[in-house]
């Protein structure tokens, strides 16, 4: 696309409105959008194809359109995150990454739904109802990015968005036969994005292919001092990674902890064909081993209810968003209104968490809970820094399984938790990590490769990513969104 | 410790400034008291010796210089807010009534 506009085979408006039409076509079905913005994303189109008109030297990406996900503050653009109580809000600013993105003049087409401020694994925690997934609508797009994942399969949009807190953007990614980069913690400004757990958001982007990723990871990285947590140092060169994809002589470690035990059958034996690919390109393939990771999910449930419980405090009814009286009280306090405003605009799983985050912190049960979930946090940073010493990049599948259906876990927690086994440790220890699609399993819904690197390293997710991608497609002959069912438009059953 | 009561689960979404009706919290304690038996594993690992980890990066606090920098209007800052009068937050009464 980049390379049509910057030919002017096709202008930026032509791409945007192209777009357009298209969510305009199947977003009645996949719901992958919260709010479009038609009439910003031309304007921003217009603008990018009256400079390259006039001989400016514009940005590679300038005129592709993207997504950006609900949960990143966008000027002028309703922002919700996916939850009732901040229906409505429009910020006052952008987010960081925003700017960058509106500075390399990328039309933004609109806001991606979400679970509810990032929390849950199926978009079906979003207060504005599910997003589906294009290859079965009756199934999950994974969460909470499953709006920009199913935006991306669905080709409603080139490019999106996402924020991986335990692997909203890598599990999203496996289950819609897309392709989800979490950088490095500190890697892109978080800046603008309404945090869930500070300690471990992470934005990055959702694309079709390993090469798009990296052109978008590297207009939205780098050093931002409106963030305190922002690496101040270079973006890792990771568009040149992903032209170069190569495995030869690289040692790359198989996870015993999360090698494929208890993951579906197909989801399994795509991983070990794909792991044959890459000893066939010359790389070594180790074993090793992480005990640690087995407490790695406990320890999230612990630590992210902890910080979005102090982060969610914010939603008070007095700033913005939402306010409601509470009924049969005549002149409520404060504290009234909040607590009926945080009951009305608040969904089962922020309360959920809110409520397991506030017990985890409170007095007698800090250090049993919240401290020894910190110290399995370490040791599972420590036991990625032993991994390293043996591979250059770890490799699992992203999700133990291929999409589940609509309905099928909502209402028992402890088994949607589960779905993030492999994608958490890499938040807790701040590496990368991306998921590429690599195949379909036996039910014909796609699974996900998972890579992670050691921090600051992105480039080598890159580098394997491209290099197995590029083998793939080849056995394949055609990208695999081509083997997704055509979607029509037509409304389905609800 | 890894069991919580429906008593304790209402004690803490008060203290979450969280009011849940009885249907909700009889759902709740049930959940939460399943998912603290999971979270309750951290306990297994003996890590008297092991240093908590707060943050995935070593931080040391960052002061900037203290310049006067663009920010947000009156205007803009009041625009989201459920009620506003004279330039600012109106907020319900904060205070007892007696």
């Amino acid at each position: 696309m980049a390379d049509a506009l910057a030919r002017k085979d096709v202008s930026a408006v032509e791409l945007t409105q192209a777009h357009l039409d298209r969510i305009a076509t199947v977003d009645g079905d996949v719901h992958a959008f919260l709010h479009v913005d038609s009439e910003g994303a031309l304007a921003a189109a217009a603008d990018v194809d009256q400079r390259r008109a006039a001989g400016e030297q514009l940005h590679a990406l300038a005129g592709v359109p993207i997504a950006v996900k609900d949960v990143v503050a966008t000027q002028g653009l309703p922002t919700t995150a996916g939850s009732k109580i901040l229906e409505g809000w429009v910020p006052p600013y952008d987010a960081t990454l925003v700017s960058r993105l509106k500075a390399a003049g990328m039309p933004i087409l609109g806001k991606t739904n979400m679970d509810e401020f990032a929390m849950g694994s199926s978009t079906e925690h979003s207060a504005y109802g599910p997003s589906r997934n294009p290859w079965d609508l009756e199934r999950i797009p994974g969460g909470s990015g499953g709006g920009s994942a199913a935006a991306i399969a669905a080709f409603e949009a080139p490019l999106a968005i996402g924020t991986d807190t335990g692997g909203s953007i890598r599990q999203p990614a496996s289950v819609t036969g897309t392709v989800g980069t979490k950088p490095t913690y500190g890697g892109v400004s978080r800046y603008g994005l309404i945090a869930l757990a500070s300690s471990l958001d992470q934005a990055g982007p959702c694309t079709r292919t390993v090469l798009d990723a990296a052109l978008l990871h590297e207009v939205i990285g780098g050093h931002d001092p409106l963030d305190s947590t922002s690496i101040d140092a270079p973006v890792p060169p990771v568009v040149e990674a992903a032209r170069r994809g190569e495995v030869k002589g690289m040692r790359i470690g198989v996870i015993k902890e999360i090698s494929g035990e208890g993951f579906q059958e197909g989801v399994k034996s795509r991983f070990e064909e794909s792991l044959d690919l890459l000893r066939d390109a010359g790389a070594e393939i180790v074993e090793v081993s992480c005990p640690s990771f087995e407490q790695g999910l406990a320890a999230y449930y612990l630590i992210l209810p902890s910080e979005a419980s102090s982060n969610l405090a914010k939603f008070d009814a007095m700033r913005y968003g939402l306010r409601v009286a509470p009924e049969g009280i005549q002149s409520p306090s404060a504290e009234q209104v909040m607590a009926a405003t945080r009951d009305a605009g608040f969904g089962d799983e922020v309360k959920r968490r809110i409520i397991l985050g506030t017990y985890a912190l409170s007095s007698g049960y800090y250090d049993a809970y919240y401290g020894q979930a910190q110290k399995v946090r370490t040791l599972i940073a420590r036991d990625f820094a032993a991994a390293f010493e043996r591979a250059d990049v770890l490799v699992t599948p992203t999700a133990p399984t291929t999409a589940f259906k609509l309905g099928e876990k909502l209402d028992d927690p402890m088994s949607m938790y589960l779905n993030d086994v492999a994608t958490i440790p890499a938040n807790l220890a701040g590496v990368p990590g991306m998921s590429l699609p690599n195949g379909l399993a036996e039910d014909g819904l796609p699974s996900g490769f998972q890579i992670l690197a050691p921090a600051t390293k992105d480039e080598r997710l890159y580098e394997v990513g491209a290099a197995l991608e590029r083998m793939l497609l080849s056995q394949w002959g055609s990208p695999i969104l081509t083997n997704a069912p055509e979607l029509t438009g037509k409304e389905i059953a609800r | 410790m890894s069991s919580l009561s429906r008593d304790e689960v209402a004690h803490v979404a008060m203290l979450a400034r969280i009011q849940l009706s009885d249907d909700e919290l009889d759902k709740l304690a049930g959940q939460l008291d399943q998912i603290v038996g999971f979270v309750a594993q951290v306990n297994d690992i003996a890590a008297a010796d092991v240093p908590p980890m707060s943050h995935p990066l070593p931080l040391t606090n960052v002061t900037r210089p203290d310049e006067v920098r663009p920010s947000l209007t009156q205007e803009q800052a009041l625009a989201g807010a459920p009620a506003s009068d004279i330039g600012r937050f109106e907020v319900p009464r904060i205070l007892d009534e007696d």
